[in-house]
């Protein structure tokens, strides 16, 4: 035992030894797995708040769970958003082709062709959804699972893939690991990598637009495990100090890499609880249920645009695959969890309620998915023309040292001319690829 | 004190000669740049209705109102994170740190977010952010309210690192930072605010407005980053200094008749890597002072970019004179202190080499 200040000891000696808990998740591999301890309420069940209302008079939407779909397909209750067929038919395809995306993107890293991918299987509704219910020019600070958002929004898909591959079409020269997408057009903003420094980012953002009497508001995305980062606490006091117009996104997927969500806290209170103590409105949604995401999303942005404060939306989900293509998830987590989740897929949820409603069926289901298929092929292809990772295609070396500063100070300048010496004592014979690459 | 080149010219220019201290230049500076551009925003631990711990910000919230001079919690990390939201709308944040030791908790967000926004979103969004804070002891501070970081920024890619050391440069140097397109952190000398500090703490302050370079213009000017200058000159060597300890080793200078070139380097990222060649290689010797503890101290890299470039002008051996490697002690902060005597017994060996 360790040292304790004198004659503490001898007063500590009829005291019980205290215990350490460390969370432990339900299963591990090979384990049969049984979520009957999540309370899935009824869709429909739950009341909807005016969006203005005090974050006092509605504490019980933190640990509640906002449904619309239920196991009949049929959308229920007061947060059905009463989207049209047609805005559910574009949804749909939306989280299909992020899907095809994922999918073409994974296996493409597993050719060599990337270093990295991460996929958001599972998880769609909570980017393509949510970022429906926002407006086009909305500010999104995302995490690093949101490519449904850039889908949505209409980014260009090559240049995704660009990125991806970090090859001579990339806007971002290169530079940043695949994913880290960055779109000002599209007002989203540079992923960064490092774990939930966009959320007081977005409030930040967010405090400027009411700064300057602007009508547009931030939302942003983070999972569950990042929540545990000082930053996301930033996040939430100077969103509540300043009544900022900004929406806090909490993707509680249940796992960070291989910790299971307790370790971020989840034993004792939920996710959207957070918020409560900030006094800040807080939404419990069931995050694979994308009529739920859209209303609960349109809810937080009605509000921010009311000036009536900034919203904690924790979306309870499941992810399906790995934490990323470096990741193997069977040596942590039970294979089964994925199929028990109780909350279904996103996907099969929505296609279920269009055909439900007659608004859909197999065959059209089957050839928007074929459809898909072919426009992420097709629009790999043209990506590959401007190069793979690693495959000389790149941005000219110079390019390594732009953009360190507006100007390049006289070290950076110096140390540009040395790479292109380099460069040249390596090739010289010439470049390959006939100079493209430099 | 000698007086600087680039001074003079403004002088002949500003319309009446006043005389401010280093808190009333910043606050002028702040009230320029503020009143050109209605995108820059204040904030900070108390800088709003009070004006600051030190009256940097004092009257600029009555003046500019509410929404762009205003209070913060106490979270440096979610200060620095707004201010890089707020660029990325497009406004011109200048956040204050109360103190330079506070800035730790805001470090990600400089290191890993407003460094980087421009290299990884290639110039989509970038981070014209000034960071203020007071650094520096000699206040009786302790170790939490007497640090010298700017090694640590200055180590970083993408951040620029300006410290004035009088306040016309002050002014100047700021009017720069604010209206620079990348993130600068602005380290403030707290020691020097109210006059220069001749490194002997048993006299009295003397206040600025006795020196020639507390004559600070009204209206806009600015001093380049990245460009040095001479505080004196003088054959026998080269000084490098910056902040606080440019007036220290003058002082020592002064009483010892030592005739050196003095360059106050003012900003250390990017350093002006001329004006210390052209020095060096004229004087064949070259001291580095700084108040910062010593391993991997900004006088390491000077000292290594001297040898690397003036090796073959040099007479005798690089010095450096720093704070020791330990934290800033309350008691014994005169002793911690790179004061007359260590410069003075640096200035002894290098000129007798």
């Amino acid at each position: 035992m360790a040292d304790r200040p004198q004659g503490a000891a001898k007063a500590g000696d009829n005291r019980p030894s205290l215990s350490l808990h460390v969370p432990e998740p339900k299963f591990r591999p090979g384990d049969a797995v049984d979520f009957s301890h999540i309370e899935v309420p009824e869709a429909g069940a739950q009341p909807r708040p005016d969006e203005t209302t005090d974050p006092k008079d509605m504490l019980d939407f933190a640990h509640g769970l906002i449904r619309v779909l239920g196991e009949d397909n049929k959308a229920h209750g007061p947060w059905d958003p009463k989207l049209d067929p047609e805005t559910l038919r574009t949804m749909l395809g939306h989280m299909a082709m992020t899907r095809a995306f994922d999918e073409r993107m994974f296996r493409g890293q597993r050719q060599g062709k990337t270093s990295f991918y991460m996929k958001c299987t599972g998880e769609e509704a909570t980017s393509v959804s949510a970022s429906m219910a926002l407006a086009a020019d909305d500010m999104v600070f995302p995490s690093y699972r949101q490519q449904g958002i850039l889908i949505q929004r209409g980014y260009p898909m090559v240049e995704m893939i660009n990125q991806i591959y970090s090859n001579r079409g990339d806007k971002l020269k290169g530079r940043q690991l695949p994913i880290m997408y960055s779109s000002r057009e599209h007002s989203f903003f540079t992923i960064s990598g490092n774990l939930a420094t966009q959320t007081p980012q977005a409030v930040g953002w967010a405090m400027a637009s009411a700064i300057k009497g602007d009508s547009r508001i931030a939302a942003t995305w983070v999972g569950e495990g990042s929540t545990a980062e000082g930053d996301f606490h930033s996040a939430c006091l100077f969103a509540t100090v300043y009544n900022a117009p900004v929406i806090l996104n909490v993707v509680n997927n249940q796992w960070a890499i291989s910790s299971f969500s307790g370790f971020a806290g989840a034993e004792r209170a939920t996710f959207a609880a957070r918020g409560v103590g900030y006094g800040i409105a807080s939404l419990r949604v069931d995050g694979n249920d994308p009529l739920a995401c859209y209303a609960a999303e349109q809810w937080a942005a009605n509000r921010a645009r009311a000036n009536a404060g900034p919203t904690l939306i924790e979306f309870f989900s499941y992810r399906a695959e790995g934490h990323s293509t470096s990741d193997d998830p069977s040596g942590y987590r039970s294979a089964q969890e994925r199929d028990e989740w109780p909350l279904g897929d996103p996907v099969m949820r929505l296609k279920n309620h269009l055909i439900e409603i007659g608004e859909w069926d197999e065959e059209r289901q089957e050839k928007m998915d074929l459809e898909a298929a072919e426009h992420v092929k097709k629009t790999t292809k043209e990506a590959e023309a401007n190069g793979i990772l690693g495959h000389g295609l790149h941005h000219p070396f110079r390019t390594m040292f732009e953009d360190v500063f507006e100007e390049l100070p006289w070290h950076l300048k110096e140390q540009s001319e040395q790479a292109i010496r380099e460069r040249e004592t390596k090739f010289p014979e010439g470049l390959p690829n006939g100079g493209k690459g430099a | 004190m000698t007086e600087v080149k680039d001074m003079a010219a403004s002088e002949s220019e500003a319309p009446a000669e006043r005389r401010l201290n280093m808190i009333e230049a910043i606050n002028d500076a702040l009230d320029v740049t503020m009143g050109r551009d209605e995108n820059i925003v204040i904030m900070g631990e108390d800088v709003g209705y009070f004006g600051g711990v030190f009256r940097c910000t004092a009257g600029l919230q009555e003046k500019y109102g509410k929404t762009r001079v205003f209070d913060t919690p106490i979270s440096e990390c979610g200060i620095i994170a707004a201010a890089v939201g707020m660029g990325a709308y497009g406004l011109r944040p200048v956040p204050e740190i109360q103190f330079a030791d506070y800035i730790y908790p805001g470090l990600d967000q400089l290191i890993s977010e407003a460094a980087r926004l421009r290299y990884r979103s290639a110039a989509e969004y970038i981070a014209p952010i000034t960071v203020r804070s007071p650094f520096g002891g000699g206040i009786f501070g302790g170790q939490t309210h007497s640090q010298s970081p700017e090694a640590i920024f200055a180590h970083v890619s993408g951040l620029k690192t300006v410290i004035p050391a009088t306040p016309y440069d002050a002014k100047g140097l700021l009017i720069s930072a604010i209206e620079d397109n990348d993130p600068v952190i602005f380290f403030e000398p707290k020691r020097i605010y109210n006059g220069p500090f001749s490194g002997y703490y048993d006299k009295p302050v003397e206040p600025w407005k006795r020196f020639d370079a507390s004559v600070v213009p009204e209206g806009h000017y600015t001093i380049p980053l990245g460009k040095a200058r001479y505080a004196t000159q003088g054959d026998e060597l080269t000084i490098l200094a910056y902040g606080t300890m440019v007036h220290v080793v003058e002082a020592v200078c002064r009483e010892k008749g030592v005739e050196a070139d003095i360059v106050d380097l003012r900003t250390i990222v990017p350093v002006d890597i001329e004006t210390i060649e052209e020095s060096v290689k004229k004087t064949g010797r070259c001291l580095i002072v700084h108040e910062a503890t010593r391993t991997a101290g900004f006088g390491a890299e000077l000292s290594a970019l001297v040898t690397e470039r003036c090796f073959y002008h040099l007479e005798a051996p690089v010095e450096r004179v720093t704070g020791f490697d330990t934290p800033y002690p309350h008691s014994l902060e005169w002793a911690y202190f790179p004061g007359p005597i260590r410069i003075g017994e640096a200035l002894d060996k290098i000129l007798s080499e």
